[in-house]
C-alpha cells in the first residue's frame, strides 16, 4: 500500500451554542466527533453521508479553515496543529480545496487570470514573476479551458467552466492532496460527468490524492478507491469501494444504499428498500451509545449504552472497518460500478443517422447483482450500463 | 480601480485578439455602465461640476470682491446695479453666493472622506475580526451614535481651543472634525454588515486556504465586494454634511465672519425676512441646489450599484 499523505487522528469539532444576555455556553453542536482515517498517496477517499452529518466540516478541518476542538491532522507525518504560521503556509501548498458552489467560489471582481494566478502571488517563490501568466495559461489548458480567456470574468463562464477554474486554482501549487467539498453537486448531470472525468485525468497526470466529499452515492462509487460513510459526525463504516457498496455491514450504510435509485424499470417494486423511521437526531444532543440506535432496526440494549468502535468486522468475503455491534452483510440492490464498462455504441454519438445502425443491438439485460445476472443467463457477457460519462468536446467557451 | 489596471497590464500583446477581453468588473466600471443611461446622473453631475468650479475658481463667475461693501446701496433689490442685490452690509449677494460654495464643498468633501476612512476602517476591522473586537468597536460606535449630531457638534465646537480660529482652513477643519467624530458610526455599521455578508463566501475561504494574509484577503477579496453600499451612503451624506455645515454656521458656531458661507449669509439675512426676502432667498437657493445635487447623485449611484436592480 502506498505511503500515507494525510492522516486524521480522532478529529473533533464542537461549535458552542450560546444563549442569553451573558452569552453563556449552554451546549455544543458536535459537528465532527472523533473521525480517524488515513489517505494514501494518489488514492481517492470518498466521504458520503446525509446533510448535516459533518462532511463539509470535516473537509474544512482537513483544510485548516477551522481549528479542530481536539485531534490532529498530519500531512506526511508532520502535524498541522502544532505548525507555526510559516509552516502552515508551506503546508497549505500541499493541501488545497475545491468548493461546492462554482458561483460563490470565484471572486466576481477578479479576472480568471488573477484568480488562478493568486496562488503564485501568495507563494511568490513558486513561479518567477515573468512566467506566471504563462503558467496560468498552462493550467487553464490543463483543465480544459481556452487559455486565451485569461482576461475574462467569472460571470462570462458556465457553471461547469467555473468549476474548472476552481480546480485550476486548486492544483496551481501542485498540491499532493485536493479536498473536494461536493465539487459536482451544484452542476447538472452532464456537466458533472465532464468535471469528474477531468478530476480523474488530473489524478492520473499529477498523482493527486482526493478527499471527495459528496452525497451522491453513484458519483462517489465512480471516483473513489475507498469510501467512508458518516453519520452524525462519526464514521459509521469505511473500506474499499466494493466492500462498502457490495458488502456493507453497517445498517446505516445498508439503508443508504437501498435508497439509491436504480435506473431499471424491471426492478420496480422488487427491490427491498429500507425506510428509516424518524429524523436525524440533533448533533447538539446525539444519542448515547451507538448514534444510529434511535433509527436502527437491529438496535438492542447494548447499542444504547456502548459505543461501538470502528474496527475490522467480517463482511462475508473478508473484513473491513465498521462501527456496529451487530455488523453483518445483507444483500441489497447496489449501484453499479460503471468505471470499467464500455460505452453503449448507440449513445456514443449524437448523430441521428447512426442510431438506426446501432438500434439493432439488443438492449442489455439487467444484471445489477451477480446473483440476478447468473439467474438470467450464466453465459451472458458482463452487464452493460446505460449511464455513462462522456467527455463533451463542445464544452468550450462560446 | 486596481482591477482595471491589472487587466490592462496583463492584456495580450496581440492587438488583433480582442475576443478574450471581458467587460471589466471593477466597481467604477460597473457603476459607469449603469449610470451613463441615467438622466438623473447627468443632471446631478452637471450641477456638482458647476459647484466644484465655483469652489475652486470663484473668479470665473464674478469679478466682484465679496468683501467689498457699498453701505450706501445696502438692501438694494436685485437688478438695481447687481444681479442679486446687496445685503445689510452692502455686500454683493451674487458674489457672496459664489464664494460661499468653497466652504460648503470643502466641508462636504473632507467630512465624507473622513467618515469613510474612519468608519470604513473600523467597520472592516469589526466585521472581519468578529468576537470581542467587534463587540467593543460596535459599542464604542453606539456611544457616538447616541449623541445627536447638532447638539454634539455645538458642544464640540464651543469647547475647541481658540487656536482653531486662526485661519480659514483651520476653521473649516474644525467643523470637519466635529462632523467626522459624530458621523463615523453609521458608516462603520454599514461597512461591518457588508463585510460580514461577504466574508463567508467561498472565494474568501479559498484565499484563506491558499495561505493569503488577512491584508490580502481584505484588500483584494472583501473590500471590492463590500464597498458598494458605503459609496452610496457616503455620496448622499455629502449633501447632508453640506447642510450640517450651513446649520452650524447659521447658529454662529461653525464658520464665522469674515469667512464666507451660505449659512452665515442666511443667518444675517434673517433680520430682513419680511422687508428684503431676496437676501435670504439666494443663499438658501444655492444651499438647496448643492444638497439636492449630491443627494441626486447618491440616488443614481444607488441605482447603479444595487444588485437587486440588475
Amino acid at each position: 500500500m502506498p505511503e500515507v499523505v494525510l492522516s486524521a487522528q480522532n478529529l473533533v469539532k464542537h461549535y458552542p451554542i450560546k444563549k442569553g444576555v451573558l452569552r453563556r455556553t449552554v451546549g455544543h453542536v458536535k459537528a465532527v466527533d472523533g473521525v480517524t482515517f488515513d489517505l494514501h498517496k494518489g488514492e481517492t477517499l470518498g466521504i458520503v453521508g446525509e446533510s448535516g452529518c459533518g462532511k463539509s466540516t470535516l473537509g474544512r478541518l482537513l483544510m485548516r479553515l477551522e481549528e479542530p476542538t481536539s485531534g490532529s491532522v498530519a500531512f506526511e507525518g508532520q502535524d498541522f496543529s502544532g505548525a507555526s504560521a510559516r509552516d502552515t503556509r508551506r503546508l497549505r501548498r500541499n493541501i488545497q480545496i475545491v468548493f461546492q458552489d462554482p458561483y460563490t467560489s470565484l471572486n466576481p471582481r477578479m479576472t480568471v487570470g488573477d484568480i488562478v494566478g493568486e496562488p503564485f502571488e501568495i507563494h511568490s517563490d513558486v513561479v518567477p514573476k515573468g512566467g506566471r501568466r504563462q503558467r496560468v495559461q498552462e493550467l487553464l489548458d490543463l483543465v480544459g479551458l481556452n487559455p486565451e480567456h485569461i482576461n475574462r470574468y467569472p460571470h462570462q463562464f458556465s457553471g461547469g467552466q467555473r468549476q474548472r477554474i476552481g480546480i485550476a486554482r486548486g492544483i496551481a501549487l501542485n498540491p499532493k492532496v485536493l479536498i473536494c467539498d461536493e465539487p459536482v453537486s451544484a452542476l447538472d448531470v452532464s456537466v458533472q460527468a465532464q468535471v469528474i472525468n477531468l478530476m480523474e485525468k488530473l489524478q492520473d497526470e499529477l498523482g493527486l490524492a482526493y478527499v471527495f466529499i459528496a452525497h451522491d452515492l453513484s458519483v462517489v462509487r465512480h471516483i473513489s478507491d475507498r469510501v467512508g460513510v458518516m453519520y452524525l459526525g462519526r464514521l459509521a463504516e469505511i473500506g474499499e469501494e466494493d466492500e462498502i457498496y457490495s458488502r456493507p455491514t453497517h445498517p446505516y450504510t445498508q439503508a443508504l444504499l437501498s435508497a439509491v435509485p436504480v435506473p431499471d424499470p424491471t426492478l420496480r417494486g422488487k427491490r427491498e428498500q429500507i425506510v428509516l423511521e424518524g429524523d436525524v437526531p440533533s448533533p447538539a444532543n446525539p444519542p448515547s451509545g451507538c448514534r444510529f440506535h434511535t433509527r436502527c432496526w437491529k438496535a438492542q440494549d447494548v447499542c444504547t449504552t456502548d459505543e461501538p468502535d470502528l474496527q475490522p468486522r467480517p463482511d462475508g468475503a473478508g473484513e473491513h472497518q465498521s462501527a456496529c455491534h451487530f455488523a453483518e452483510p445483507r444483500a441489497i440492490v447496489e449501484t453499479k460500478d460503471v468505471s470499467n464498462l464500455q460505452h453503449d455504441a448507440r449513445f456514443a454519438t449524437t448523430k441521428v443517422e447512426e442510431l438506426s445502425e446501432a438500434g439493432d443491438t439488443p438492449v442489455p439485460d439487467d444484471r445489477s447483482t451477480p446473483a440476478r445476472a447468473e439467474a438470467m443467463d450464466p453465459t451472458a457477457e458482463q452487464p452493460q450500463d446505460t449511464t455513462r460519462v462522456v467527455e463533451d468536446p463542445t464544452d468550450r467557451p462560446r | 480601480m486596481t482591477e482595471a489596471t491589472v487587466a490592462e497590464t496583463t492584456a495580450p500583446s496581440d492587438p488583433h485578439d480582442t475576443s478574450d477581453e471581458g467587460e471589466v468588473r471593477s466597481l467604477a466600471s460597473d457603476a459607469w455602465r449603469a449610470m451613463r443611461h441615467n438622466p438623473l446622473f447627468w443632471v446631478s453631475a452637471a450641477m456638482i461640476l458647476v459647484f466644484v468650479l465655483m469652489a475652486a475658481f470663484p473668479s470665473l463667475f464674478t469679478r466682484t470682491d465679496p468683501n467689498f461693501a457699498v453701505l450706501a446701496e445696502s438692501r438694494s433689490k436685485p437688478g438695481e446695479g447687481t444681479w442679486f442685490g446687496r445685503d445689510l452690509q452692502g455686500y454683493d449677494i451674487y458674489a457672496r453666493c459664489i464664494y460661499g460654495a468653497r466652504a460648503s464643498i470643502l466641508v462636504g468633501l473632507f467630512t465624507t472622506t473622513g467618515t469613510v476612512l474612519v468608519g470604513g476602517t473600523i467597520g472592516i476591522i469589526a466585521g472581519y475580526m468578529g468576537g470581542w473586537v467587534d463587540s467593543l468597536l460596535s459599542r464604542i460606535g453606539d456611544v457616538f451614535f447616541a449623541i445627536p449630531l447638532l447638539l454634539g457638534a455645538i458642544i464640540f465646537l464651543v469647547s475647541l481651543p481658540e487656536f482653531f480660529n486662526n485661519n480659514y482652513l483651520l476653521v473649516v477643519l474644525k467643523v470637519v472634525v466635529a462632523l467626522v467624530v459624530l458621523g463615523w458610526p453609521s458608516l462603520a455599521r454599514l461597512m461591518r454588515s457588508s463585510v460580514i455578508q461577504v466574508k463567508p463566501n467561498d472565494y474568501v475561504q479559498a484565499a484563506r486556504a491558499l495561505g493569503a494574509s488577512p491584508l490580502r484577503v481584505i484588500g483584494s477579496h472583501i473590500l471590492p465586494n463590500a464597498l458598494a453600499p458605503m459609496i452610496v451612503v457616503a455620496t448622499i451624506n455629502l449633501g447632508a454634511y453640506i447642510a450640517a455645515e450651513a446649520t452650524l454656521s447659521f447658529l454662529g458656531i461653525g464658520l464665522q465672519a469674515p469667512a464666507i458661507s451660505w449659512g452665515i449669509d442666511i443667518s444675517s439675512a434673517i433680520v430682513g425676512l419680511r422687508t428684503t426676502p431676496h437676501m435670504l432667498f439666494f443663499p438658501s437657493l444655492f444651499l438647496s441646489l448643492a444638497v439636492l445635487a449630491f443627494i441626486m447623485l447618491g440616488d443614481a449611484v444607488r441605482d447603479a450599484l444595487d444588485p437587486k436592480n440588475r
